[in-house]
């Protein structure tokens, strides 16, 4: 049995009403390749977090023991000066310097005020054919690709000393092929030595590297499969990662009927903002009912968020191309303003970047979305506008001590519910609620699933998208999966499970 | 509880006790001349330009801490227009209006290229400050150009006679029309203010807890008849005043009370909250940067008149002024915050030192140095203030 190279002993760490990791305990054996999977929110970036130093030590409770000796990290660079490195899901480069400069940057070769360009290329060339690259290290990062610049990614790490490398979703952003390779080269380090922790949805290659695998499921670690043969069965670690019961955390939906289609969106096709070639939506097609909830399940980056918000008067997107019907007629929405005016609300899954004004109260940020209903000649009405702020803080139960207070100072439970009074007072036959419960107790999570069967059954349409397996089965009538722009499959109620919606992501995956 | 609503009240007013300080620190240092009559309505006159500059400004910043560096131009640039126009005996209302379109359109010209082309505001407004100013030059054929217009002057508070004349009959020490018109606004907020507080409690809205509304009320009452008190000891109301008011008055109502005044707010609390809203958000900005242009004007206006005649290198420095004053009167170097009463406490913060320094007859030079550093205290406070709420 190998050395182990680093011990997680009863690693605890809560946030402000969250407990993001309860006793969790992880072993990595030097040489191996690690892998930590889970559903999104699990805990994983957290563990690695606290294990990088990101969350310095005090901030969370137990130990990590890392080769023979416990460790306090304060900061990242405490946690690099052992060869721990940690390479995060967005990339972490600077477009406009050059592979060399981004390679050391923070770690100059030379003195301090007078850097050693030589040295520094000479040493970038060095650990750039390590990682299998023959570009210049003169070369600007922003004229290499994607996969090309997450190979910059380990070099940089590599330079570094790395010992114990953490690849957060390193995959995410890359095609079948630029994946193929990059895991290739985790496996080349390992035979020279280096350890590894991947983290990854994707299941197919998590069972194409990793030696070990560690299930991560609501902050806790599940268990540690083996994979000698490196041909584990996903069904085999999907088990491990839906393996919840669901119990009545989900109010019953009494006396709602389903009606006409309200809304259907045909052949949906959207173009990345910036890469223009780069599809997120592809030929989406999809349709609500009068009184219906529709969940879409899919992972971080399957292209939801960006369908809904392409929809909600192209405030996403170019070239959007595809047809959207509304109560049976076709319509077109060129801005924001046409898609409210025609009743569609979209409920924005950041809360505080795209909802609110943090900085103006309860009252101005309940009204903004439908201010001219409460203004003759662009003068406002305060006295009706403060009524409705107040209406809608009582129907929505949300915890105040007066509407003039600044949505700034509350909750996450009680932001999302004035974000959700902003988008009811614009008054919409269908909403879409983009991660509604993202973040919040699971108090205020009820009340937000009480606020959405009230809703369906006024006879509004609602879309939830949702990463959260459970609440898309406990509150959806139908559920879409989605999965890198495209729907994938389309599940009733009664038939989806945990397991047929997994499997309908990760099959998709694997089949480009 | 009771202590953090003293400090948070503290805090709020935090603007209006440091004016109250630096008053108190001249009337020392100047032996009381500082609270002359004279020197008080110099105060307002002198200052014009900054109370609606400033104003303008505030719109500006409140949409993202964006200011407009071309407004000094704009006032030699649209000054020179109107005062070339009357010197080859043009109307002298005529020449006004077109006084304001030229500054509308200037406004209009840089906020073209800041809400719809996406230029930052610091590099548009630079560049205006540059092309304005040489034009400014241009029209003015690089000398001066008196004005001669009796009416022009006596409207917008110039030359000798800039007081709005005593139509009631007093005498040199108790100018009537000033103390009327004083006692008058005096009733007509104590009586507004109570009307409307018994209205919202009818209604069953939140009003402030009496002693606090009564306290104010007391103390806005009180500084405001004593300051036509003082100004009818002096010639009465200067006409500046008149527009300064006009002024405050319409753009406290436009940012309180009107939805364009509302998206203002929201776009610099956060703007892409705000077009999710569906809310327009690059005409906000357009709009925020025209009215600037037209208030540029005016305030040259003010300044030709009281300069009586106009020249190419008026309103130099002025940008900074207003800048200063929005910052001290406590708007947000972010956007989001800020309010017109904050910014003319502010301005006459700014005014204050001025010519507190200038009774003291402190070097200029050093004035330079007080304003620059008062401008850092003050928005330091405004920084850390902020920090220790998180």
């Amino acid at each position: 049995m190998a050395k182990v190279l680093l011990e997680m002993k009863n690693i605890t760490k809560e946030f402000p009403g969250v407990k993001a990791l309860d006793n969790v305990n992880l072993k990595v054996e030097e040489g191996e390749i690690h892998a930590l999977v889970g559903e999104n929110g699990a805990g994983k970036s957290t563990l690695m977090n606290v294990l990088s130093g990101v969350y310095p030590f005090g901030t969370y409770t137990g130990d990590i023991i890392y080769d023979g000796e416990v460790c306090k990290f304060n900061k990242i660079k405490d946690s690099e000066a052992k060869g721990i490195v940690i390479i995060h899901q967005e990339l972490a480069l600077i477009p406009y310097m050059s592979i060399g400069e981004n390679m050391f940057l923070g770690n100059e070769q030379g003195k301090k005020a007078a850097i050693n360009w030589d040295k520094t290329h000479a040493e970038a060339v060095k650990y750039l054919k390590q990682v299998g690259l023959t570009d210049s290290s003169k070369t600007l990062i922003k004229d290499i690709g994607v996969g090309k610049q997450q190979m910059v990614e380990i070099a940089k790490a590599l330079a570094k000393n790395a010992k114990l490398l953490i690849l957060d979703e390193p995959t995410s952003s890359l095609n079948e092929s630029d994946s193929r390779k990059l895991l290739d080269i985790m496996l080349e380090l390992k035979k020279q030595g280096l350890t590894s922790i991947i983290i990854s949805h994707k299941l197919n290659e998590i069972s194409y590297v990793a030696d070990k695998i560690t299930v991560v499921r609501d902050g806790s670690t599940i268990e540690t499969i083996d994979n000698p043969d490196k041909n584990l069965p996903e069904d085999r670690i999907i088990k491990g990662m839906v393996g919840r019961e669901i119990t009545d955390r989900f109010p019953k939906r009494h006396d709602v009927t389903i009606g006409e289609t309200m809304m259907e969106v045909k052949n949906w096709t959207v173009f990345h903002p910036k890469y223009e070639n780069r599809k997120v939506c592809d030929n989406v097609s999809i349709h609500v009912k009068k009184g219906e909830v529709v969940g879409i399940s899919g992972l971080m980056g399957a292209g939801r968020t960006e369908l809904a918000m392409s929809v909600f008067g192209r405030s996403y997107g170019a070239n959007i191309s595809g047809q959207l019907f509304l109560n049976g007629k076709e319509v077109e929405f060129k801005t924001v303003r046409d898609a409210i005016k025609a009743k569609l609300a979209y409920v924005t899954e950041d809360r505080k970047g795209n909802g609110l004004v943090l900085s103006n109260s309860i009252k101005v940020n309940t009204s903004l979305a439908n201010l001219d209903s409460l203004a003759s000649n662009m003068v406002i009405d305060k006295d009706a506008e403060y009524n409705v702020a107040v209406e809608y803080k009582d129907k929505l139960k949300t915890k105040c001590p007066t509407v003039e207070q600044n949505v700034g100072n509350l909750s996450g439970g009680n932001q999302q519910k004035v974000l959700l009074a902003k988008w009811m007072y614009a008054d919409p036959d269908v909403l879409i609620l983009d991660e509604p419960t993202r973040g919040i107790d699971v108090g205020a999570k009820y009340e937000i699933y009480c606020i959405i069967n009230d809703l369906v059954k006024q006879g509004k349409s609602v879309i939830m998208i949702s990463s959260e397996l459970p609440e898309v089965l406990g509150m959806s009538d139908r559920i879409y999966v989605m999965n890198e722009g495209r729907i994938v499959g389309e599940l009733s109620s009664e038939e989806a499970t945990q397991e047929k919606i997994m499997s309908c992501i990760v099959k998709t995956g694997r089949g480009e | 509880m009771e202590k953090a609503g003293i400090g948070k009240s503290i805090q709020k007013y935090s603007m209006i006790f440091a004016l109250v300080i630096v008053v108190a620190f001249f009337y020392v240092g100047t032996e009381g001349k500082i609270l002359l009559p004279q020197n008080f309505n110099n105060l307002i006159s002198q200052n014009a330009y900054v109370f609606v500059l400033a104003t303008g400004m505030l719109l500006c910043i409140l949409t993202g801490g964006n200011i407009d560096l071309s407004v000094g131009s704009v006032i030699a640039f649209a000054g020179g227009i109107g005062a070339s126009m009357m010197a080859k005996g043009g109307n002298w209302i005529v020449a006004s209006i077109v006084m304001l379109l030229v500054g509308a359109l200037a406004g209009a010209f840089q906020g073209y290229w800041i809400a719809y082309v996406n230029v930052p505001p610091f590099i548009a407004t630079l560049a205006g400050m540059y092309g304005f100013r040489g034009l400014a030059n241009v029209v003015h054929g690089g000398q001066a150009i008196g004005i001669g217009d009796e009416a022009f002057l006596n409207v917008f508070g110039g030359g000798a006679d800039c007081y709005v004349p005593d139509f009631i009959g007093g005498n040199e020490n108790l100018n009537m029309t000033c103390m009327v018109a004083g006692v008058a606004i005096a009733i007509i907020y104590v009586v507004g203010s109570v009307v409307s507080r018994i209205r919202k409690k009818a209604q069953g809205y939140v009003v402030d807890p009496v002693l606090g509304a009564t306290v104010k009320m007391v103390v806005i009452t009180v500084v405001e008849l004593w300051v036509t008190y003082t100004l009818s000891r002096h010639k009465g109301i200067p006409s500046s005043l008149i527009w300064i008011g006009i002024i405050v008055l319409i753009y406290n109502y436009v940012t309180n009370n009107t939805t364009v005044g509302r998206y203002l707010y929201a776009v610099g609390g956060n703007e892409k909250a705000t077009r999710l809203s569906g809310i327009n958000t690059k005409n906000i900005f357009f709009i925020a940067y025209v009215n600037m242009g037209l208030l540029a004007a005016l305030a040259g206006i003010l300044t030709i008149a009281r300069a009586v005649g106009s020249q190419p290198t008026f309103g130099q420095g002025y940008e900074m002024d207003a800048i200063a004053a929005c910052f001290i009167g406590g708007a947000s170097a972010y956007g989001g915050i800020g309010n017109v009463p904050g910014v003319i406490i502010g301005a006459i913060l700014m005014g204050v030192i001025n010519q507190g320094m200038s009774i003291m007859a402190v070097d200029a030079n050093y004035q330079k140095v007080v304003k620059g550093l008062v401008l850092l205290v003050a928005v330091t406070f405004d920084v850390l203030s902020k920090r220790e709420k998180k």
